[in-house]
């Protein structure tokens, strides 16, 4: 039972990395990507609320969402699926609200290192599409805890991978039209195919 | 004047203000749907209907947003667009729908449209900014299509599923480039459109790079 945790984790992180086999999260991940010192911690945040919000849209969806999932209160005939996508960004949406006010409160110093990049985590498409692979897939409540954990952590992989390299390239003389987001498009392409050699990793 | 300055909202953003280009946005749910021609076509539809629709809907309402809640407004209005776009795909070109997957969902966090609807149809009136969204996802389209025709074309010899190189597999004389169906290609092809149109227009090369600006408060568009 535990391998199968332990390659869910390992498909998540590596094999089917959210940012570069699925281009998801690209905007921040381009954005923020210029210091490892900022992409680090936005890498932990994103990290913490996918951790949070997959096992949270989980438990929604199979209590109030899915066809049948009405069943205890009564309703076996609804089907509110098409309430999917409005549901998956109010609780993310929600979900980052109270993170950005417990951090707040509980731990000013975590709040100052993370607090600008949470707003933008509620518009992070690593986010809302994790849940929306987790609906698609049919994770239990085990897996997308795992999942969402596991994804988070190769997102943060990867943005700090790119921002390690974006600081060397600083120092390199690239063709002006070049310059910038084309340059970053390019390594980024190059570090998709390395973490290619992943796939069909098994454990 | 008005009309210039409706031409310069739907024109703009093809080429000179491209949205994927230099604004760096939207590339999220985009590049995913680009290993064919055809899925490319209808996300480009969806997400030019959805980019319109939300702008209209804003900037119709924008007087009576209180500022503070004014993410989470836009945010509800795209949804429930999205959701409808996602209705009308699975009703009527259902086998596409299920290739698109949860990237129709994916139109929600699209930043072209959050970004357009904060920036654009907050402060103009609602006939400026439907065409501003149209012009946007057109901006978008363009570059969806091309990564599209060249990922389909190389990658499997064919164009919206008709055959125009033979591959080697179906007795032809083409062999397939098979790094045009992964995901790096997107990133290299993407990559190789910037590097393009910035050589065409000199005036987009960074003197550094400059897209943190786009979440700086009070960005207004790309500055020149």
């Amino acid at each position: 039972m535990l391998e199968h945790y332990l390659s869910l984790a390992t498909k998540a992180i590596f094999v089917e990395n959210m940012a570069l086999a699925f281009f998801l999260g690209m905007c921040s991940f381009l954005a923020i990507s210029k210091e490892v010192k900022t992409s680090l911690p936005l890498g932990i945040a994103v990290t913490f609320v996918l951790a949070v919000t997959t096992p949270l849209n989980q438990v929604l969806n199979n209590v109030l969402l899915k066809e049948g999932a009405l069943a205890w209160a009564g309703l076996e005939n609804i089907d509110l699926s098409f309430l999917t996508f409005l549901t998956l960004i109010g609780t993310i949406a929600a979900t980052v609200q109270i993170v950005e006010m417990a951090l707040d409160r509980f731990s000013p110093a975590l709040y100052n290192a993370l607090g600008v990049f949470l707003p933008l985590i509620a518009v992070n498409c690593a986010i809302l599409g994790a849940s929306l692979f987790m609906v698609e897939r049919d994770y239990t409540i085990a897996e997308s805890t795992v999942f969402g954990l596991g994804s988070g952590i190769g997102w943060a992989l990867a943005i700090s991978a790119l921002a390690a390299i974006r600081e060397k390239l600083r120092y390199s003389n690239v063709p002006a039209p070049l310059r910038g987001l084309a340059v970053t498009f390019l390594v980024v392409g190059l570090m998709s195919i390395s973490f290619m050699a992943f796939s069909g990793i098994q454990l | 004047m008005a009309n210039s300055a409706e031409r310069e909202a739907l024109l703009d953003p093809l080429f000179n203000n491209n949205p994927i280009g230099l604004q760096v946005l939207g590339i999220c749910s985009a590049l995913a749907v680009t290993t064919k021609m055809e899925t490319a076509l209808v996300m480009t539809a969806a997400v030019v209907a959805v980019c319109s629709l939300s702008n209209l809907a804003v900037s119709l309402i924008r007087e009576r947003i209180p500022p503070s809640i004014r993410i989470i407004v836009q945010l509800t209005i795209i949804a429930s667009l999205v959701i409808v776009t996602d209705q009308v795909l699975k009703a009527f070109v259902f086998d596409i729908s299920k290739q698109l997957s949860v990237f129709v969902g994916l139109i929600i966090t699209n930043c072209i449209i959050m970004g357009r609807a904060e920036a654009f149809a907050m402060q103009n009136n609602p006939k400026l900014s439907v065409i501003d969204g149209f012009g946007n996802g057109l901006g978008y389209g363009v570059v969806l299509m091309l990564v599209a025709f060249m990922r389909e074309l190389f990658g499997s010899g064919k164009i919206f599923g008709y055959t125009v190189f033979q591959t080697v597999s179906e007795g032809g004389w083409y062999v397939p480039n098979g790094l045009m169906l992964l995901a790096p290609a997107a990133f290299f092809l993407i990559g190789c459109f910037i590097w393009a149109v910035r050589a065409w227009k000199p005036e987009q090369v960074e003197e550094e790079f400059r897209v943190g600006t786009l979440f700086e408060p009070g960005y207004q568009g790309h500055i020149r």
